[in-house]
């Protein structure tokens, strides 16, 4: 680190954004202003600095001007800071003698109306973003070897279809199920939609492929206990019958499915027998005809309730469980099927049956004659007994504008896929968030869905959100994709922005290892704090919470910052 | 380990984009071709993204950066597929590149050459409501980053190649065939909107104020032809009343497509919020047959917009839209509810959500490459449960809207999920 100090050229680009920017600041004021600040040797604007005429721009200016720091004056960090590293990498400067200041939404989007005190603004946080690049350090990312092996949580369909793919990759995979065979939620099921398929044949087929394939190693009953580690490098406590196993894993995949909403108190659901949820009624539905006949004699007249206990206005289940109205469709036409003198009627408030192929599916089962009535959310259906046993569901058309009293043998509600309670723990050990509806959380809803924030931690199937096979085939497929990158790399570039401790500093108090989000602070021999580079990921809690200051933190050290401060008091002074 | 296998994604919109940073980040030869002269797709023309109504192109531009930028990916914008021989493991394609008159390394996308360019025509990119010369880049994030030439509107003239400082223009550039080596493909074609003008109740094209919802969101854009103002296309009038009409030609027997698309009571809602923010004042309408909020967070985001922001939901099919002098419109619809005849009076703005179908030239592509389509005209899976991505022939794998409709991260895994096929197969074919 001690090397010479070479007097900073600052280049700073501002950006127009189209006219994100352009339309409320006074750009060229902006560069005009940032060429008077100390080491400053260059200013240009762009249209779009991230164009690859943008970037074109701040690499040649690297080399023309010998600029040994640049600042972007644009967009947040959190999209176009790698691009704009990149740039500065490619022209052969560190990647982290660079500072981006935000002046489109800290700036512009919400000072609109007020363009002259915008562009002040602008040149305030160029200011800050000048006087901090120039006190900004080299930083190197240490590298990481990836071991090529995959752990999949959850024998179901989707861990299964994992499993498989990784497999077939040539990678290494644990399989884990809780259960004590793998099968998942799909073992329950009677027949998948839209192909009328057995779920238990198909769910056999799978079982032999993975326990059958060399690569992948099976442990039922058994769960996880422990995580340590961080990509590449994860060590995975898993506890069977009693016995602890010690794993050494490269990436992750969380297909832990869900289960059914049970809605008790809901329509005389646990009150009444001949109410059920629609998989208590696939589980009878594998009996086949004779086991309805034993159970119910005979069905006359069956109605299904959709939405229960979802859609509600709060969450956690104010979702739309999204398979329910295409199950129900199924199974309505299984009992019409083997009753063909029964009515069944589907009770709902908006099919869902989106897609190429759902619609056709909700014509053939009109076709097919069930009966579909609509009800709104304010005057729901009731449900009583009546006393010969069968029961009576009386709903307010809301479509015909009639109220249907309708006697019948079953009633069938179709309930919301829920996350499993333990999720909470899984998600504490692997330290991924939950969202509100406590399904699991990805990166970004739009873009990254089926990855974690955590690095070589991948979500699938219904662990994420409510969805049907074809669609959680397609999610488990697609992480075998994602955690195969890294494993195919084997070597990958870990987190460069780390804290490090002051030796001379610390006291051994262990408030940062107490307060460490991630573990990764140990003591040393010496009871002095040491800081495991590769799992730290920047957070600053510790250098937040050490009573000696002992602790700074890499590209965020104290001096950098107050700098940054000075320059904002500079104007609010003068 | 012998040469590195290669993979030909076909289609550079957020699918195939997806496939191929997952294929060269693990260290693919990936040839990445589109037909249009930039990558981006359909959702480099989105203004917003539901739930998070981030920004479409600011999330999206980063990743068609990276594409250009990753050593493992080729570019080949404005080619063709011409020819598809051989099978998995070893497909012998031939690729043929438009000629854009300019050359590509030599271009520095300065924009100078369509400043002096006379001719304007309409931009495909902003649905032909804004216009564009004949030498051209669609949008501002194109990738890459350099003009095109259309040769259909060109005079001739010569000004761009007198103007152009970087000598880039070469008028005499002739059509070039590459042959390439690929291991598998990945289709990734997504999709078109259906024209309502077949639907001559709702007088699209006859009234200025009906708009389609891909009209809108370039109408509505910052980069758009009116700088992202909400003005009505008719007379520049800021709008007081716009509504929004659901499942035009989709899930309809008597036009357009049985299916549903999917995506449209969401991106209709989200395009109501968007509004609400320009103008709170606005009062904004969304006339449904039923209302598809499926995807994680996509029931909360309605409620949002219902509760939040006022948008007014209506259960009922429009009959037919009528246009009074002042260019103002009226909606006649039927209340499901209700079971009553009524009207939406003074509407200033009507979208109309269209069908979104698979794309014409997909039959094309479903010759050359020798793989199957549904009846609809998306590629045929193996197995809508079980093998989502495998088309008919083994080797070559479909992703994104044109295998079914979806939204934008059911495609983004979809994408990965064929990435995966491709390097499972290849890993299988060359061991």
């Amino acid at each position: 680190m001690a090397q010479q100090k070479e007097k900073p050229r600052v280049g700073v680009f501002v950006c127009h954004c189209g006219i994100n920017i352009g339309g409320f600041v006074n750009v060229p004021q902006v560069v005009r202003y940032a060429r008077t600040l100390p080491n400053v040797v260059h200013a240009e604007e762009n249209i779009y600095t991230c164009s690859a005429e943008g970037i074109a721009s701040i690499k040649e200016a690297i080399k023309e001007h010998d600029l040994n720091r640049v600042v972007v004056a644009s967009c947040t960090p959190r999209t176009h800071e790698p691009l704009f590293r990149g740039a500065c990498a490619d022209a052969g400067l560190n990647p982290y003698l660079f500072e981006l200041a935000n002046i489109r939404e800290h700036c512009s989007w919400v000072h609109m109306r007020e363009p002259d005190k915008a562009t002040e603004k602008a040149k305030d946080l160029v200011r800050m973003a000048v006087a901090r690049v120039s006190l900004l350090e080299p930083q190197e990312e240490p590298e990481i070897d990836v071991m090529p092996t995959a752990l999949v949580i959850g024998g179901g369909i989707s861990g299964m279809t994992s499993a498989l793919c990784l497999a077939g990759q040539g990678f290494k995979v644990y399989l884990v199920e809780r259960k004590p065979e793998l099968g998942g939620m799909l073992k329950k099921i009677y027949r998948l939609y839209p192909t009328g398929e057995e779920a238990s044949r198909v769910i056999g087929d799978y079982v032999n492929a993975v326990m059958g394939h060399k690569n992948i190693v099976v442990l039922t009953s058994a769960n996880i206990k422990d995580v340590k580690g961080y990509i590449g490098n994860f060590e995975v406590t898993v506890l069977k019958e009693g016995e602890e196993i010690k794993l050494k894993i490269g990436t992750i995949i969380v297909a832990t499915g869900a289960i059914e909403f049970k809605p008790v108190g809901l329509y005389g659901y646990g009150r009444y027998d001949r109410v059920l949820t629609q998989v208590e009624l696939e589980e009878i539905l594998k009996g086949g005809k004779s086991a309805i006949d034993k159970r119910f004699f005979k069905l006359q007249r069956v109605v299904m309730i959709q939405c229960v206990g979802s859609r509600e206005e709060r969450p956690p289940r104010a979702y739309c469980s999204r398979i329910c109205c295409m199950v129900a469709i199924k199974n309505a036409m299984i009992i019409k099927e083997w009753y063909p003198d029964s009515d069944v009627y589907v009770v709902y408030q908006d099919m869902q049956t989106y897609g190429k192929e759902y619609e056709e599916y909700h014509r053939r089962a009109r076709e097919a004659g069930i009966r579909f009535v609509s009800y709104t959310k304010g005057s729901p259906p009731e449900v009583t007994a009546l006393p010969n046993g069968r029961l009576k569901v009386v709903v307010y058309h809301a479509l015909l504008g009639i109220r249907r009293e309708l006697d019948c043998d079953l009633v069938v509600l179709s309930t919301p896929l829920i996350p499993y309670e333990d999720a909470k723990e899984l998600s504490k050990m692997l330290k991924v968030p939950l969202g509100q509806d406590g399904f699991f959380f990805e990166a970004h809803v739009k873009l990254r869905p089926i990855d974690f924030a955590t690095d070589g931690i991948y979500v699938c199937g219904t662990a994420h959100s409510p969805k049907d096979v074809g669609e959680s085939v397609s999610q488990a497929l697609g992480v075998a994709s994602r955690a195969a990158i890294p494993m195919a790399v084997k070597r990958l570039r870990a987190e460069a922005i780390t804290s490090v401790v002051d030796e001379s500093l610390c006291s051994g108090c262990g408030t940062c290892i107490r307060i460490c989000p991630y573990g990764a602070i140990q003591k040393d021999e010496r009871g002095i704090a040491k800081v495991i580079e590769v799992m730290c990921k920047g957070c600053g809690t510790c250098g937040a919470s050490c009573p000696e200051r002992a602790i700074s933190m890499r590209h965020f050290k104290d001096e950098q910052i107050i700098a940054q401060i000075h320059a904002i008091l500079r104007r609010v002074a003068a | 380990m012998g040469e590195k296998a290669s993979v030909l994604v076909i289609g550079g919109g957020i699918a195939g984009i997806q496939a191929s940073l997952d294929l060269a980040g693990r260290g693919f030869q990936v040839y990445l071709l589109e037909e249009s002269p930039t990558i981006g797709g359909r959702m480099a023309q989105l203004d917003k993204t539901f739930p998070t109504m981030d920004c479409s192109i600011c999330i999206l531009a980063p990743k068609m950066m990276e594409c250009y930028r990753h050593p493992n990916i080729k570019l080949l914008t404005y080619c063709e597929l011409k020819e598809v021989k051989g099978i998995v493991g070893d497909f012998n394609v031939k690729v043929l590149q438009k000629p854009r008159y300019v050359d590509e390394v030599k271009c520095t996308g300065c924009g100078v050459c369509a400043e002096h360019c006379p001719i304007e025509v309409p931009n495909e990119f902003d649905m032909a409501l804004g216009i564009r010369k004949a030498i051209y880049m669609p949008m501002p994030q194109a990738v890459p980053r350099c003009m095109t030439i259309d040769k259909e509107n060109c005079i001739k003239c010569g000004l761009c190649a007198k103007v152009c400082r970087a000598g880039a223009v070469d008028l005499q550039q002739q059509p070039k065939e590459m042959d390439l080596n690929v291991g598998a493909i990945i289709i990734a074609t997504g999709f078109d909107q259906y024209d309502p003008r077949e639907i001559v109740e709702y007088g699209y094209k006859r009234y200025e104020n009906v708009l389609t919802a891909l009209e809108f969101e370039r109408w509505i854009c910052a980069s758009g032809p009116v700088g992202g103002h909400l003005i009505r296309p008719a007379d520049g009038i800021i709008p007081k009343r716009i509504a929004f009409i659901q499942c035009v030609g989709s899930r309809g027997l008597k036009f357009g497509s049985p299916f549903c698309s999917s995506v449209c009571c969401m991106y209709a809602t989200k395009e109501a919020l968007i509004i609400k923010m320009h103008a709170p004042d606005v009062q904004v309408y969304i006339f449904y047959n039923e209302l598809r909020a499926f995807g994680k967070g996509f029931q909360e985001f309605v409620n949002r917009a219902r509760n939040e922001y006022e948008v007014k939901y209506i259960r009922g099919r429009p009959g037919e839209i009528k246009e009074d002098p002042k260019k103002s419109l009226t909606i006649w619809y039927d209340d499901t509810f209700t079971r009553e005849i009524k009207s939406l009076t003074d509407v200033d703005l009507v979208v109309l959500c269209p069908a979104l179908i698979p794309r014409e030239g997909n039959k094309r592509l479903a010759e050359i490459i020798g793989v199957e389509l549904d009846e609809y005209g998306f590629f045929k899976v193996k197995h809508p449960l079980f093998a989502p991505v495998d088309t008919t022939i083994p080797g070559v794998f479909v992703c994104g809207y044109c295998q079914s409709p979806k939204d934008i991260p059911d495609s983004v895994a979809q994408a990965s999920a064929a990435a995966a096929r491709a390097a499972e197969m290849l890993a299988q074919v060359r061991r």
